[in-house]
């Protein structure tokens, strides 16, 4: 917000004069409003490993965070270019695997991946999109100085509190809206709604294509959003056991029968996704949807089989991808990786674990990674340990000197480390980013894990007009 | 509409509808326990089985006295038909129709939940029970409020209001028939303070006591009672009133869909069963063989109901 001189950054100016004239007391009490809000609204997300029905809030900080138009846009041209040559990557892989020909991905790495299905080789998508919807994880070291921390391809999530951060912003602090030109999040759902019908099968594609949201379930810890999703875009949520398969159509069970449904936005992994060609112990799936879908008969937003882009161990080799694909060096640059199966990555890993983040090849939500600096010498060991036994699932990088932003703590502005997830839409003839995203703080001092699951919070972001 | 969609608009009001009712019968018995206390155990028995937890308390306690059974009927997880139990299912189910509520109706429902929450965590004292109490029904209010003034009138609608007067019905009935002896004509000769009480009681349960005394000024009879309950369309808790309901929804919904499936008719069956009959007629066949049938018809309706629109595979 400020920079070293004390004065604030221009993008801040406005935000940080209203700041000096509010007192700290009533900001308090708008900040229990605002958590009474989200408890109410049941914006709430479950922690794995708690008690049944542990159903808890995110932290929210009211102090938004401010990004410029200018910075916006360039950010922008760098995540156009990367989720395009994402996709390409992802067609290629189920195609002809023209980069592995090339040597720039060696191909052990991706015929040994968990995440790359077989069912998807010589399958085309509807409309050749294997990302509709992408998150991209970003974190800013100084001025236009992002880096990519992590590009979410499967099913990312957080959308919901990008548009409840911001719904709950103008509930309690209309003036700011005024004194600052921020640009609207709101249509998110309905871009997503044109998105996905955009992606439906050719044969069904219609004036109206029927979209639902497969979820896992209430119990799942992202049911918020999902239902808030299909409720703003208007359309059906639905679990495995809604659907089934009629006349070579994913049918969903309504209360006057089976009518077909065109494009499912999937809220459940791969893995679950049909009990016939994947885990036969699923319940959350739907037995055959595969078939249909190599049939072209139903769109899966995000395809099968998208999660070979987003691993950690690739992530290491965007760049060249993005040059493969695009012909042009990334605009967004990648965090310096380590790919601890290579010997001397791994050698120099352990020797450094204490400076080191180190995080599983195919984790996510901050669970089972190690952040050096601010681990014990025990921690460390024993993480070594564990890392010795399977280096191939470990890749390692360095904590990178990031920028904060402050957050409105108990004793005032204090800073706060924090990333910054984009939300991009591609259909068939367009990308859509929204100007905005999730941003995620460590609400603990000097912390640098921003996850839910972790303890993080979030914050409203704003992207100013020109 | 989803079936599942239906079936949980359909429960969440009517699990709503069941904790009104439970909440009331906590207040009615509570009364006799604290004015009569020797009639308590007996008045208890039968709330509990109107309730259809008389085993489920058995399993758990031994003896049947206040503190205990106005425990299990508030706040035990292991009856199903708590008014903790109900609330909680209510809002699953809320969950679970998140896309077909609007945004009123879930926060009513969802605030309802957290306050009951808080306010069942620990056993309610008697000074606070009639606090706690109303609150339940004020929530239940709430959510029924939130839904006549916001939500769309096509089938989602239609799905809650049958839960409403389904469940409605049911309790109606159950009550009667736990009370049914109390309700007969040959009582009325007797004639005491006791079945005065009782009579009130009944009357309290259905928060009705105001309304039967403008209609019927002067001493309470058994048989006016019994018509009250069992016939009067004015009666927003009658079985006459319900049965309509139910029909009225059914038929809304056969509009939409252009389809008369078996459970029209049954509706129409069930309603006949209050209209096409006078008090009379019912104690001739016998009041209890009367709503024993009643029951079972709405059972069976309910159960239909659910297979013709799919709200389970």
């Amino acid at each position: 917000m400020l920079d070293q001189n004390g004065t604030a950054r221009p993008a801040y100016q406005a935000y940080y004069d209203w700041f000096c004239r509010q007192d700290h007391k009533s900001l308090r009490r708008k900040m229990g409003e605002a958590e009474a809000v989200f408890r109410r609204t049941g914006i709430t997300f479950n922690v794995y490993g708690k008690k049944e029905a542990a159903e808890r809030l995110i932290p929210f900080d009211i102090v938004p965070r401010i990004i410029a138009a200018a910075e916006w846009q360039k950010l922008s041209k760098g995540i156009t270019q990367r989720v395009q040559a994402i996709n390409a990557f992802i067609a290629d892989i189920y195609h002809n695997q023209e980069i592995l020909k090339a040597g720039i991905v060696p191909e052990k790495l991706i015929a040994r991946n968990q995440a790359f299905l077989p069912h998807m080789i010589g399958v085309k998508p509807p409309g050749n999109i294997y990302t509709h919807i992408v998150g991209i994880d970003l974190v800013r070291t100084g001025p236009d100085e992002f880096f990519v921390l992590e590009d979410n391809a499967r099913t990312p999530s957080g959308v919901s509190y990008m548009l409840e951060n911001r719904e709950t912003m103008l509930k309690m602090f209309p003036e700011l809206f005024a004194d600052n030109r921020v640009q609207p999040v709101n249509d998110y759902p309905r871009k997503l709604w044109n998105s996905l019908a955009a992606s439906a099968p050719e044969a069904f594609k219609g004036s109206k294509p029927v979209i639902a949201v497969l979820t896992p379930g209430i119990h799942n810890s992202a049911y918020f959003e999902h239902a808030f999703l299909a409720d703003e875009m208007g359309c059906e949520i639905v679990e495995g056991h809604d659907l089934r398969i009629y006349n070579g159509r994913v049918c969903m069970r309504t209360t006057r029968g089976y009518t077909p449904v065109d494009v499912i936005y999937r809220r459940v992994d791969d893995d679950y996704l049909d009990p016939l060609n994947f885990k036969p112990e699923s319940t959350l799936g739907v037995a055959g949807i595969m078939d249909i879908y190599r049939a072209g008969g139903v769109t899966i937003a995000n395809a099968p089989g998208t999660g070979i882009a987003d691993d950690k161990a690739i992530y290491s080799y965007m760049p060249d991808i993005i040059k493969f694909y695009t012909g042009k060096p990334a605009l967004l640059k990648n965090v310096p990786t380590w790919r601890c199966s290579e010997r001397e990555s791994l050698s120099y890993v352990t020797e450094n674990l204490s400076e080191l983040v180190v995080k599983e090849v195919h984790g996510s939500g901050g669970y089972g990674m190690l952040v050096g600096p601010a681990a014990s010498r025990n921690e460390i060991a024993k993480f070594k340990s564990k890392l010795l036994a399977d280096p191939g699932n470990y890749i390692a990088q360095p904590t990178l000197a990031l920028s904060t932003t402050p957050i409105f703590s108990k004793s005032g502005l204090a800073p706060r480390h924090l990333d910054l997830r984009p939300f991009v839409l591609v259909s068939p003839d367009r990308i859509d980013i929204t100007p905005g995203g999730l941003t995620r703080v460590a609400m603990k001092k000097d912390s640098l894990v921003v996850n839910s699951s972790q303890g993080g919070g979030t914050k409203d972001t704003w992207v100013l007009t020109e | 509409m989803l079936g599942k969609t239906a079936g949980s608009l359909f429960w969440m009001l009517r699990y709503l509808e069941r904790a009104e009712n439970i909440s009331r019968l906590i207040d009615a018995g509570f009364r006799i326990a604290l004015t009569r206390s020797e009639d308590a155990a007996d008045e208890w028995e039968s709330v509990l089985k109107a309730t259809a937890a008389a085993q489920s308390y058995t399993q758990c306690h031994d003896v049947i006295d206040t503190k205990n059974v106005v425990d299990f009927l508030l706040r035990s997880p292991k009856n199903a038909s708590s008014v903790y139990s109900c609330f909680k299912a209510a809002r699953e189910n809320g969950r679970n129709a998140r896309t077909a509520l609007t945004r009123e109706m879930w926060e009513a429902v969802n605030e309802g939940w957290m306050r009951l929450d808080v306010d069942l965590k620990n056993p309610v004292s008697t000074k606070d029970l009639p606090a706690v109490l109303s609150l339940v029904r004020q929530q239940c209010s709430l959510v029924r409020g939130a839904m006549q003034g916001t939500m769309l009138r096509n089938d989602c609608y239609d799905f809650a209001q049958l839960g409403i007067f389904i469940e409605r019905a049911d309790c109606t009935a159950r009550l009667l028939d736990v009370k049914y002896y109390i309700l007969l004509p040959s009582v009325n000769l007797v004639g005491s303070s006791i079945d005065n009480a009782q009579w009130e009681t009944i009357l309290r349960s259905v928060s009705a006591e105001r309304a039967f005394h403008w209609l019927y000024p002067g001493n309470i009879k058994a048989p006016d009672i019994a018509e009250f309950l069992i016939l009067d369309r004015r009666m927003p808790r009658s079985l006459a009133f319900c049965a309509r309901e139910v029909t009225h929804s059914l038929d809304y919904i056969r509009g939409a869909y252009k389809t008369s499936p078996p459970s029209y008719e049954m509706a129409y069956d069930l309603r006949a069963l209050v209209e096409q009959i006078n008090i009379n007629q019912i104690f001739n066949i016998g009041l209890h063989e009367f709503v024993t049938n009643f029951l079972s018809a709405t059972a069976a309706l309910a159960g239909q109901i659910a297979t013709d629109y799919r709200f389970t595979v």
